[in-house]
């Protein structure tokens, strides 16, 4: 009936200007016209390429969909639906694609915690060394990717295999080998996106107050064991955030490998994007490539939604 | 090594006095923290210099095995003929365009959006901000294939409001503007309310003034993320003349061969303005990321 009634979801509701008025109906009638009056411009782009295109995805899922604009009234019902959960290569992109997030996830945020420990010391150029590790992260991905197919060029014309031919060691194919491949990825993620975290825990590590460290060294605590005690558990929260961003980001990886290896060698680093972009674009089997995002879109969020209903309730626990 | 054992002072007094020397065993580790950051520094930075030594060789020296850093004939000859060769300055205008029109209306869109749910108490307030909420929950990578029908049935294929609109809908700048509104304080505004100032100026002519931050910090990350979007771009555009830099690139590597100094010199160009906007704005942007992260 009243507005009093709707929960605020993340902040609470303080007391307004207008709530010292007494209300009449129409005052009130103006304030819902000027709030949604303001709120219209972002609601309408909103709505058209956002809520739009998630209906829309859902709409097309259940038909034969063609790639000129208007669709069919071919209703295939759940066909589309068993067509990619039966198909091989869709298993194979969805397990890529998890290795890739298994494997990079981890090892993103270790480097990145690490690497924000260090600069986070009284140490010189502190400034500097932020700017050399963040600044790849703006670099667009084919800059990234072009510079990595140079490196990783094997036959001692790369660099790495250049420097590993000059100590003796065999060469690494490190783009055509199915294993290695998929290594090479990683290790090009994390020199690209590192710095997102490290800027997010170096940010996290300046809001620790320093009399907490003072007062573990008092206690006799040495810098290793003030670093697990009183460190890594007040970035719980950062890291946990941490975590799910890199997650959510990595299962939508698509850039650096469809440029670097384009799912190769023998499809074994396809992600789920690729192949999604594959069979709705160069196949045209847009219905299919819908039901495809209906899976993984509901894959995405439950892992989401897992994730944030664990940690509220280890937050939970712990008051 | 004998000043050693006169400096190590305890810990409890190092801890407290900031300006002392630190115990012995603290500058050890210090030291030994730059050292693993400069070498980590130097890997982090190998690939970029690598990039620029193969861009400046001349062709016949790239792939030279055993690999030399140093050539004897430096020249710039690559980038001029990748800029006379490829349209990467039809590209550039492009990547301007699109991610400067993006920024702008996403600030003004998502700071209205954020003053409404931030400050006017109007009925179904909670509903629609639950409604934003959920928009950013859902990865935006995920809607190409209806996004695309829908740009089709709009003719909006290879144009530029076909690269720009969709990238408008940014929930997450809607939310960072709510937290900071949410954090200034209310009496500028109920001065101006007693005065009889409408929402539109009490928007416009406060809120925005004191708001300088937040916008440098959303406006600088929107602009990143849009210049460097990729996949949106690379569907929606065929046409080499309407591509942005990101996708113009990633047709380069393909067409030119094994002549690396011309990718190298390439890659550089393509990287090297967003590289000078970040050296610039480096504060805002660390600040707009680190914002983001720490409130909840």
């Amino acid at each position: 009936m009243s507005d009093v009634s709707i929960p605020e979801p993340v902040t609470q509701m303080r007391a307004r200007p207008d709530e010292k008025v007494v209300r009449t109906p129409v005052r009130r009638w103006r304030i819902d016209v000027s709030g949604y009056g303001f709120l219209l411009p972002f609601l309408i782009v909103y709505v058209l390429f956002l809520l739009w295109p998630v209906l829309l995805m859902f709409r097309m899922s259940f038909f034969n969909w063609s790639l000129d604009g208007h669709g069919t009234t071919d209703f295939l019902g759940l066909a589309n639906y068993g067509a990619v959960l039966s198909d091989p290569n869709f298993w194979q992109a969805l397990w890529n694609t998890l290795a890739f997030t298994l494997i990079s996830t981890p090892v993103i945020v270790i480097v990145s915690f690490g690497l924000a420990l260090l600069c986070n010391r009284a140490i010189p150029a502190q400034g500097f060394f932020r700017t050399v590790f963040f600044a790849p992260f703006v670099i667009p991905v084919s800059v990234v990717v072009i510079i990595w197919n140079w490196l990783y060029e094997p036959g001692g014309l790369g660099l790495y295999d250049g420097i590993l031919a000059q100590l003796n060691i065999p060469g690494v194919n490190w783009l055509t080998q199915p294993g290695v491949a998929m290594i090479a990825i990683v290790i090009l993620t994390l020199w690209w996106t590192v710095g997102f975290s490290f800027v997010l825990y170096l940010a996290g590590l300046q809001q620790i107050p320093r009399e907490l460290h003072d007062a573990a060294s008092i206690d006799g605590a040495g810098g290793w064991t003030r670093t697990r005690w009183v460190t890594i558990p007040l970035l719980g929260r950062i890291t946990a955030m941490i975590v799910i961003l890199q997650i959510i980001a990595s299962l939508q990886v698509f850039g650096q490998i469809y440029l670097l290896t384009d799912g190769g060698p023998n499809f074994s680093t396809r992600p789920v994007l690729q192949y999604m972009y594959e069979s709705g674009f160069s196949e045209f089997r847009v219905g299919f490539a819908a039901a495809m995002s209906v899976v993984f879109f509901i894959l995405v969020v439950v892992i989401s939604a897992v994730w944030f209903g664990m940690l509220r309730r280890q937050q939970g626990g712990n008051n | 090594m004998a000043t050693y054992s006169v400096e190590q002072v305890p810990a409890t007094s190092a801890g407290r006095a900031g300006r002392t020397r630190k115990p012995l065993k603290t500058r050890l580790a210090n030291l030994g923290a730059l050292l693993v950051l400069i070498i980590l520094a130097i890997i982090w930075l190998l690939p970029l210099a690598w990039t620029l030594d193969t861009a400046l060789k001349p062709e016949g020296e790239t792939t030279i095995v055993p690999l030399t850093w140093f050539s004897a004939h430096f020249n710039l000859a690559a980038f001029a003929e990748t800029l006379s060769s490829t349209s990467l300055l039809q590209w550039y205008f492009n990547s301007v365009l699109t991610s400067l029109v993006i920024t702008l209306v996403t600030i003004v869109l998502a700071s209205m959006a954020a003053f409404a749910l931030s400050r006017i108490p109007f009925r179904g307030r909670g509903i629609v901000f639950g409604l934003i909420l959920a928009g950013i929950m859902v990865p935006g990578t995920i809607l190409i294939v209806p996004l695309f029908t829908e740009m089709q049935s709009l003719g909006l294929v290879d144009t530029y409001w076909g690269i720009i609109l969709p990238q408008l809908a940014a929930p997450i700048a809607v939310f960072i503007f709510k937290q900071f509104f949410d954090g200034l304080p209310h009496e500028l505004e109920e001065a101006a309310i007693i005065d009889g100032a409408s929402r539109w100026r009490i928007y416009w002519q406060i809120w925005m003034p004191l708001s300088r931050a937040a916008i440098a910090a959303v406006g600088i990350f929107i602009f990143v993320v849009s210049w460097n979007n990729f996949i949106w771009p690379f569907i929606v555009i065929t046409n080499n003349n309407m591509m942005t830099v990101p996708v113009g690139l990633s047709t380069v590597q393909t067409s030119y061969g094994v002549r690396y100094a011309e990718i190298m010199a390439s890659a550089i160009l393509a990287g090297i303005p967003v590289l000078i906007v970040f050296l610039f704005f480096q504060r805002q942007i660390v600040q707009g990321i680190a914002g983001t992260g720490l409130k909840e």
